[in-house]
């Protein structure tokens, strides 16, 4: 499904002046459907408030999102959540939950008020669960679980939505390499197997080149460019996005696009 | 793909679905309360037998044993059934709607409003009645919803969700400032008032008959209907308010339900038996250690679990110093206190 956002304002209601960097102002992104997009820009520039906005946590100010043409506002809570899918950039949960319970709570939006789970229900959270390599830990509490596992429990209980469009605010951010590379082929195998869209917000260069198709550049609040991976993805507009000089070349053995930060820009 | 499969087939067949476990659970917890709530009854001063109160063949007016059990024991024991009930429920509800395991019921201020309003009516109120109904226990529930109702505009903002932190910390502000007023009035009383409404905050399940746990019925029964609607979104609820919502939780109107269902209950519970303190915590966290966190089952079983340790408590409140009794807020905290500070320690 296509996810649109059209000259998107955006500003939290608080006197607090920290705050305000938070905002947006006329941003215009067209998720294309089955695209692996990538939300990049220094902390503050209105990542994750985009992601909000794009998951129908928050509501525009001025503009509008839409989905398949159709705007937000006018999608029901529980419709728009079997369509869209978040992963959080950290999950804490209150009490001590166990995986697959984690997993089925995915299911929320399939079922009725009053209605419990059935069969199908836990066959998808289970299916989610092997898709995501954590299967086996089904029956562990999921605050006893490493960091890279608890991701992979939130990603599937995201996919136990059955979800057209996935969300993820930095969802490599806390784990170490290998669990990066383990999440980044999960999404880009998920991406291709099952058609999924994903929206990916991150500060982590080297997987967006690896990951996604397109990119999109914010900064302040505005988008300071977007288009294919390979065209936005340049020194130029690196150093304009974080002040940072960059050297971006083509890596034969990754097979992608590599940036390595050299200094800060004068 | 083989191997998820085979993993697959393994870790199914060790899933129970929910509906048996909730089935099961209710039906041993269920079994327990209708259990101790006939038990407790036939101990006291005078040892009755549940074979003579159920024995058609002697008349209701020559069975000293059946108006014993009926007229003497029964209304207290259903008061603590019903108190329990409520205060173990809405303890659940708040831990899940403030995201925290240590809230109680009284976290919100709302005892402490019901305190501010009996003892106003127990040290100034005098001969005052309203009809048929005890002015303390109307004055408690006045007070409660006036904190409730402070606390519910503190902490809610037009078009938004509500504010946790805010309702946690205005709960606690009222507290103390409730309090303060409290012992003020407490101050100014005369001596025998004053004993009162210490004994007032102590606890007392002694309501005499049944007239005032029909008074309270139609609050809880409110309450109640609320909380069911409420068990799958708590879990989400906390897990976090924006998991929530991306799963198709309605965040703001399952908050409000939550809040007012809350404070309905306590301030029905408060106004029937005073403040009884540490039901609402340890309860739910017993039961959270038999039957898992699931909210869908959790708060059920607190609901019948509550009432049989509120009937527990009062029985051993009434015949462990026997004639003389112990307030039942002393036995509650002596249990909960410790309790509580054990999970405290295990969770550090």
């Amino acid at each position: 499904m296509a996810l649109t956002a059209e000259h998107v304002s955006f500003e939290y209601d608080t006197r607090d002046e920290a705050a305000r960097a938070f905002s947006l102002h006329d941003v215009s992104v067209p998720v294309q459907r089955g695209s692996l997009t990538g939300l990049l820009g220094p902390n503050g520039c209105g990542k994750t408030t985009l992601l909000r906005l794009m998951a129908g946590v928050l509501r525009p100010r001025q503009g509008s999102i839409a989905l398949n043409g159709r705007p937000l506002g006018g999608i029901s809570r529980r419709e728009l959540a079997r369509h869209v899918a978040v992963v959080p950039q950290e999950t804490h949960p209150a009490f001590d939950y166990s995986v697959l319970e984690m997993a089925l709570m995915g299911r929320h939006p399939h079922l009725g008020t009053f209605q419990l789970e059935g069969p199908r229900d836990i066959a998808i959270a289970q299916e989610s669960l092997a898709a995501t390599g954590t299967a086996h830990l089904a029956h562990r509490p999921y605050m006893t679980l490493s960091g890279g596992e608890k991701q992979r429990v939130v990603i599937a209980g995201a996919l136990a939505q059955l979800p057209d469009v996935l969300l993820l605010d930095e969802p490599t951010a806390s784990l170490d390499l290998a669990y990066q590379l383990e999440v980044a082929a999960l999404l880009s195998r998920l991406n291709r197997e099952r058609g999924v869209t994903m929206v990916l917000a991150t500060h982590d260069l080297n997987l967006a080149a690896s990951l996604c198709d397109s990119l999109v550049l914010l900064r302040s609040g505005r988008v300071l460019a977007q288009g294919p991976t390979r065209d936005v993805l340049t020194g130029t507009l690196i150093q304009q996005l974080y002040d940072v000089e960059a050297d971006v070349r083509f890596h034969e053995g990754a097979g992608h696009l590599t940036v390595v930060p050299i200094r800060r820009a004068p | 793909m083989t191997t998820s499969e085979s993993t697959l087939a393994r870790v199914g067949a060790g899933v129970r679905p929910i509906r048996t476990r909730l089935a099961m659970t209710m039906a041993a917890y269920g079994a327990l309360a209708v259990g101790t709530c006939l038990l407790a009854p036939l101990i006291g001063s005078t040892t009755i037998s549940l074979t003579r109160v159920f024995d058609r063949s002697i008349p209701f007016a020559d069975n000293v044993d059946a108006q014993i059990f009926f007229i003497a024991r029964m209304p207290r024991v259903l008061a603590g059934a019903v108190v329990g009930a409520t205060l173990a429920s809405a303890g659940v509800v708040l831990q899940a709607l403030l995201r925290n395991p240590l809230a109680t019921p009284f976290t919100l201020g709302v005892s402490a409003g019901a305190a501010l309003g009996a003892i106003l009516v127990i040290s100034f109120g005098g001969a005052m009645a309203l009809g048929p109904f005890s002015p303390v226990p109307l004055a408690s529930l006045g007070g409660a919803f006036v904190a409730g109702a402070i606390v519910y505009a503190l902490a809610t903002r037009p078009g938004r969700a509500m504010s946790t932190s805010i309702l946690l910390l205005a709960g606690v502000t009222l507290n103390a400032f409730f309090s303060a007023l409290i012992l003020f009035v407490q101050y100014m009383a005369d001596f025998t008032d004053a004993y009162r409404t210490l004994r007032w905050m102590m606890g007392d399940l002694d309501v005499g008959s049944f007239g005032p746990i029909v008074g309270a019925l139609p609050l809880v029964a409110i309450a109640f209907l609320m909380f069911a609607a409420l068990p799958s979104s708590l879990n989400l609820l906390s897990v976090g308010s924006d998991t929530a919502a991306t799963r198709g939780v309605d965040v703001g109107r399952t908050q409000r339900v939550a809040f007012v269902s809350a404070a309905l209950a306590t301030s029905a519970a408060v106004s029937l038996a005073g403040p009884i303190g540490f039901v609402g915590i340890v309860v739910p966290h017993l039961v959270r250690l038999m039957t898992g966190v699931d909210h869908r089952i959790v708060l059920p079983a607190s609901a019948l679990f509550g009432a049989s340790f509120l009937v527990a408590c009062d029985l051993v409140a009434r015949t462990i110093l026997a004639p003389v009794e112990v307030p039942v807020g002393v036995v509650t905290a002596m249990l909960g206190g410790p309790f509580f500070l054990w999970l405290l320690i295990r969770k550090g």
